[in-house]
């Protein structure tokens, strides 16, 4: 958008560099560590995402009370809050599958190629599919929904 | 021979590698996250970009609600490969590339696509961000697929496929 802050896109990088270092230097970038830790070989990744979320925890409590709204966007700082139904448990189940499967997450993947680990691409493909099939599937219900209510 | 204090053994057993480069790498996860989050209000997840970027290419409704956001999410998965290449030149001295099949990567990476769309979120949204917001929504989609994740690898394991 045009009439974005012009610090909007660094930042945005920069968050991105330091996002994909620490998947990076965590090694949840390779999958075998991923495996290694759901067959209980290693349970040090649950370090990851629990010293993640300790300082997102920390963040969305702190922003805020402090900062009011986001100076580069002027948005006020929410929590991420969805809303639950079905579609949290089904999808994490399918989700749940792939990544026992594969021992490769989205965020992971992409660092993945980062270390040099051109075979994710093979998940990346998977993934793109995946998200692709769901959102073919869920258009067209949505529209056949729209149209129903329409002819209403 | 010294034989370590029970606490010792127990902890490697459990963390053969330690904790420091999954606590170290968490934090930093974190925050890669606090700084946008600071600048912009924005919880950044890393699977909306699937979608995100389909709509460059596909007309379809699901995916042309992230047209806003497609340009800073190709620019923060930019920035999370570069990271990663960066601590490849620093750390690792070069590539590294996985031993795990190519059929599982690309059979899981479909699920992994349908289910995290489907879901929600992944383990950075729902994971990161929705247990950092206390969201019993994330905590419900992070208990599911860890869950499922681990029964699922643990029968693969037991049927014998390696790597």
């Amino acid at each position: 958008m045009s009439n974005r802050h012009p610090a909007f896109m660094p930042l945005v990088l920069v968050g991105g560099l330091i996002f994909g270092f620490g998947l990076a230097y965590s090694q949840m970038a390779r999958p075998e560590v991923v495996l290694n830790f759901l067959r209980f070989e290693d349970f040090g990744l649950v370090f990851v995402m629990f010293g993640g979320a300790a300082v997102t925890g920390v963040t969305f409590f702190v922003a805020p009370r402090l900062l009011g709204r986001a100076p580069l966007t002027g948005d006020s700082f929410e929590r991420r809050l969805k809303s639950f139904d079905r579609k949290v448990l089904v999808g994490g189940a399918i989700f749940g599958v792939g990544w026992g499967l594969s021992g490769i997450c989205p965020g992971a993947a992409y660092a993945s190629l980062g270390i040099g680990n051109i075979t994710i691409l093979w998940a990346l493909a998977g993934m793109f599919l995946g998200a692709y099939a769901q959102g073919f599937w869920r258009s067209r219900s949505q529209a056949r929904d729209a149209a129903a209510t329409g002819a209403d | 021979m010294v034989i370590d204090p029970l606490p010792l053994q127990v902890a490697a057993e459990l963390f053969p590698n330690g904790i420091s480069r999954y606590a170290i790498g968490g934090l930093l996860v974190g925050l890669g996250v606090t700084v946008i989050y600071l600048g912009t209000g924005i919880s950044a997840g890393a699977s909306t970009f699937l979608e995100s970027t389909l709509s460059y290419v596909s007309d379809q409704s699901r995916f042309q609600q992230y047209v806003a956001s497609r340009d800073w999410r190709l620019v923060f998965t930019f920035g999370i490969v570069l990271g990663a290449v960066v601590y490849a030149v620093v750390y690792q001295g070069g590539a590294w590339t996985t031993n795990v099949q190519p059929w599982r990567l690309l059979v899981g990476g479909i699920f992994v696509g349908i289910g995290t769309r489907v879901g929600k979120g992944c383990t950075s949204g729902h994971g990161v961000c929705g247990v950092g917001s206390a969201s019993k929504t994330s905590i419900a989609g992070v208990l599911t697929f860890l869950t499922v994740a681990i029964v699922t690898a643990q029968v693969v394991a037991a049927l014998g496929v390696s790597p």
